[in-house]
């Protein structure tokens, strides 16, 4: 099903360890410090600090596809809905926010106004404190993670029609999230927001900060999954991936271990979402398409799944091209761009483009040493 | 010579009295006539022998009568003319003038061209309240005997719902007259719903007996008003009646609305059914993730809407940039009609061509990857979207579905659609035809066989490779069938395929995979749950989240499916 994983145990600082510690302390130094300071001097622009800010973002949601997809096996096509469905819990704080500053110049959001609401229902009350909507963004994920992951994995329902139930549970989602009487904004979801805790989201030192806060949450995220998947937890993850059944019948429950890994990359892309509202400043159920999750299957097949830096290096590069091909004539191709990307990369490059330098160099063994039949093994483990 | 005379003259006389008989007779003249016609009560005796006639002349005159717009115009003195006069004012207030007894333009007896006249400088004909009431009695009833049968059956309806004693006589002279056993229900509807205002319980009560012997849904609140009139009225008589029909007419409601649900789910099922077969083929038997599946039912739409408009007057495509044109064969009536049963098989075919062609060049790669098949196919069905964008244009286009899907047929109040029974026979047609292609013929048995055990078939000489391209044309192609059926009941757009995709991975998924008969079971299924949740939340969407969450619940308790392919591997 997938390539055969990397299973040697670590032992001690390797040079490739060192060299990954460098440029993962090179990269955090530029996105944390030298991009918001370029910023801060006017030599990068607020709108591509706002752009890379999203492009993060995808970046935290393409890692929650990969931890399930590339390391555990489990295609989940519903991480679009978790998504949203942090995206939609700060939505609500960033809408009491707004204040009476709306169109109605009322206290309550403009879309309860327009539905004929004069004061607020219940279950936005608590939305006005700031802890609470931050709880909301783990807490529903979570439990809606949770619950739909103990009844799938109890009944072991994997592979394909993991995936396809992941579609069905987004859908449904979506279609809730459509209706009015969700009281959610409806098909045009929230929008036109002000402040975040007593900061104006329209400076660009807000946004800004923003951009820290996603970076420094990239890099929490990436470094604690680093050191997990070095961890036996690790191992029988990956385990599971290639042969589930041979796990269980070695007494692990792999259906605690996936539900585990679901939970987490649940709240991972709660958490990307929550960041990219107000990046962004919009959410709406269009954002839960069960495309969009497909979309960040993308960013992680072509950046090469079964790594961590493969689905930033995926989300980055296809949002980049997106944003650059979608602009002008080459508008209507994107979906061609996108399409042939996909078939590409699943049937000819299934290891992404980090496994480029490795695939280049096992070709060059196999031009320069032609006797040998074994060199077309990816050597890049070794060194 | 002087009898010769007298006897052209007599003819000429008779020629005459003919000619104003014949003016009398028409409604204009009859108009015309009351208009002259004293006294009062000569004038309404007029009026209301028009009672019945259906003359299109008839409300524009009257109701000109009541706006004024009618008068006088003394050519000689003492013979007034009726004239209406209609058209804009000129700059000197002048207005076009018609005859009222034909219609014809009021031309000047010197020079024999038309005259326009000022309405200040005539006499208004006037109207007394009788007169009105007359009139409006004539206009109400006009519609009764209107030869169309809709405006007649409406009429009827207003007729009865306004409840008016005085229109009794009308209606009953009408029940003598109709014909047409749809108005003649209609008909006594409205007369026992009049009669229910009638002051004397016997006559309530009779008509109260008829209503619940008619089932008459629509009445409904008008006896619902009768029985608390009743009750308020001192006549427990009539209430415990009406009572009685208000409870026949809900069991009625019940069972109209039982059988409907029940009949709406079949339909909705078997278009389930339909887009499903395909991903059945190539998912179920073959464990191809099919994304692109979508799409080939797109494909089979358009082809369905190119040969509709080849068969009618050609159509311009925006074909990747260039115009293309494509000239069309003006067929018309009967053969224009039949363009369905060409575009059957074409649409089949373009689809099932796309079907091999994707498998040739993808999917026959992935066939040990299931989740790289999804996601390869899902860049497919992109790819195939921008290219039906860039090829038919982005907007939906309409197909016209031919004359003989659209009516239906009304059974004890239920309705039968013809589209929806054409849905349910063409589901029927394409299993049975699925199921002998899949148990009758040497492609199916070799179909089964690489689908049971894949290298015992190929040890055996089957060429497994081309099975598999020859499954996946077929799965393909019964897309396009779908595809082509989809075009007859809602819009074709490049994105069509996305509507359905999700839906087609449900049924087959609860179906059982591998299971051509839990896929039926299933579609129906779904489409029975489906309907009778929306009778019951009345709200459809939030029956299709029901329905989505009830399928991943069914799931947890059959993870395979209803029918279950058994094996005794632990990977399958």
């Amino acid at each position: 099903m997938t390539k055969p994983p990397s299973l040697s145990a670590p032992t001690g600082l390797s040079v490739r360890h060192r060299w990954e510690i460098g440029v993962g302390v090179a990269a955090a130094l530029f996105f944390l410090v030298v991009f918001p300071l370029l910023n801060a001097h006017g030599m990068v622009s607020n709108f591509t600090i706002n752009l890379w800010g999203k492009y993060l973002c995808y970046a935290l949601l393409a890692i929650s596809v990969d931890l399930l997809w590339g390391y555990t096996g489990l295609l989940s096509l519903g991480q679009a809905l978790f998504f949203s469905l942090g995206g939609y819990m700060g939505g609500m704080y960033l809408m009491r926010m707004i204040g009476e500053l709306g169109q109605y110049h009322k206290p309550i959001p403009d879309f309860l106004v327009f539905l004929g609401w004069t004061e607020l229902p219940r279950f936005w009350e608590p939305f006005t404190s700031f802890p609470f909507a931050l709880t909301m963004v783990f807490l529903l994920p979570g439990v809606l993670a949770l619950v739909f992951g103990f009844l799938a994995f109890r009944s072991r329902i994997k592979g394909v029609y993991f995936s396809i139930l992941t579609q069905a549970l987004t859908y449904g989602a979506s279609l809730m999230f459509f209706r009015n009487d969700m009281l959610m904004g409806g098909n045009n979801g929230f929008t036109d927001f002000k402040f975040v805790v007593g900061y104006d989201l329209r400076q660009a030192s807000t946004q800004r900060g923003l951009f820290i806060i996603t970076s420094a949450v990239l890099l929490l995220v990436y470094t604690s999954l680093r050191l997990l998947s070095h961890t036996k937890f690790g191992l029988v993850q990956r385990a599971i991936r290639d042969g589930e059944n041979r796990v269980l019948f070695s007494g692990y429950a792999t259906a605690h271990f996936k539900l585990f890994i679901f939970v987490v990359a649940a709240l991972i892309a709660s958490v990307a979402g929550a960041l990219y509202v107000p990046q962004v400043g919009i959410i709406n159920p269009s954002e839960m398409d069960p495309r969009k999750s497909l979309e960040a299957v993308v960013w992680c097949a072509v950046g090469g799944r079964g790594t961590l830096i493969g689905p930033i290096l995926g989300a980055i590069g296809v949002n980049a091209l997106q944003s650059w091909a979608t602009v002008g004539k080459t508008a209507e191709y994107w979906l061609v761009i996108l399409g042939s990307l996909f078939v590409f990369f699943v049937l000819c490059l299934p290891g992404g483009i980090v496994s480029l330098p490795a695939q280049i160099a096992g070709l060059w063994r196999k031009l320069t040493a032609k006797s040998e039949p074994s060199a077309s093994e990816p050597p890049a483990k070794s060194s | 010579m002087l009898s010769s005379i007298r006897s052209i003259l007599s003819f000429f006389v008779g020629l005459a009295a003919v000619t104003i008989a014949a003016a009398t007779e028409s409604p204009r003249g009859i108009i015309s006539s009351a208009i002259l016609a004293e006294p009062e009560a000569r004038k309404i005796e007029l009026i209301t022998s028009l009672a019945g006639e259906s003359d299109a002349s008839i409300p524009v005159l009257l109701n000109a009568w009541k706006a004024d717009e009618l008068f006088l115009y003394e050519a000689a003195p003492g013979n007034p003319v009726p004239v209406q006069l209609i058209g804009d004012k000129d700059a000197t207030d002048t207005q076009a003038a018609l005859r009222v007894a034909n219609g014809l333009p009021l031309t000047s007896v010197a020079t024999g061209l038309p005259l326009r006249l000022i309405a200040a400088d005539l006499t208004a004909v006037e109207h007394t309240s009788a007169l009105r009431r007359a009139m409006k009695a004539v206009l109400d009833l006009l519609d009764l005997a209107a030869p169309d049968l809709t405006k007649r059956l409406q009429a009827i309806q207003t007729i009865g719902f306004a409840q008016d004693v005085e229109k009794i006589p009308a209606l009953e002279k009408r029940l003598g007259l109709e014909t047409d056993p749809k108005a003649r229900r209609a008909l006594q509807e409205a007369l026992a719903v009049t009669r229910l205002k009638a002051a004397d319980p016997a006559t309530q009560l009779r008509a109260l007996a008829e209503l619940k012997e008619l089932h008459s849904l629509s009445s409904y609140d008008l006896i619902r008003a009768t029985m608390r009139d009743a009750a308020k009225a001192g006549q427990p008589a009539v209430a415990e009646a009406a009572r009685v029909v208000l409870k026949t007419i809900d069991d009625h409601k019940g069972t109209i609305n039982f059988f409907g649900t029940i009949f709406r789910g079949i339909s909705l099922g078997s278009i389930l059914l339909i887009v499903a077969i395909g991903l059945a083929i190539t998912f179920g038997l073959m464990g191809v993730i099919n994304m692109a599946h979508g799409e080939m039912i797109a494909i089979g739409a358009y082809t369905t809407y190119l040969v509709e408009n080849i068969f009618g007057t050609g159509i311009t495509i925006p074909c990747f940039g260039f115009s293309l044109a494509i000239p069309g064969i003006h067929a018309t009536g009967w053969f224009y009609q039949s363009y369905f049963l060409f575009a059957l098989p074409l649409s089949f075919l373009a689809a099932a061509l796309v079907g091999v062609g994707l498998e040739r060049s993808v999917i026959r790669f992935l066939y040990r990857r299931p989740l790289e098949s999804l996601l390869a196919t899902w860049g497919v069905s992109l790819l195939l979207q921008q290219f039906l964008k860039l090829m038919f244009g982005s907007n939906n286009v309409q197909v016209s579905s031919p004359v003989y899907l659209s009516g239906n047929w009304t059974v004890n109040d239920i309705i039968f659609g013809w589209n929806r029974v054409f849905v349910i026979g063409f589901a029927g047609l394409i299993v049975l035809g699925v199921w002998l292609v899949l148990t009758k013929t040497s492609l199916g048995l070799l179909i089964r066989a690489v689908m049971q055990n894949r290298n015992m078939a190929s040890c055996m000489g089957v060429r497994t490779e081309r099975v598999n391209m020859l499954t996946f044309g077929l799965g393909s192609g019964l897309a396009g069938l779908a595809g082509a059926f989809i075009s007859q009941i809602g819009n074709v757009g490049p994105s069509l395929g996305q509507n359905y995709i999700v839906d087609c991975f449900m049924t087959v998924v609860v179906g059982g995979v591998g299971n051509l008969f839990g896929t039926v079971i299933s579609a129906f299924g779904i489409g029975l749950v489906d309907q009778s949740l929306q009778q019951i939340l009345l709200n459809p969407v939030v029956g299709k989240i029901v329905v989505l969450v009830g399928i991943i619940l069914f799931l947890q308790w059959r993870p395979a499916g209803i029918f279950v392919t058994r094996s005794r591997n632990l990977d399958d």
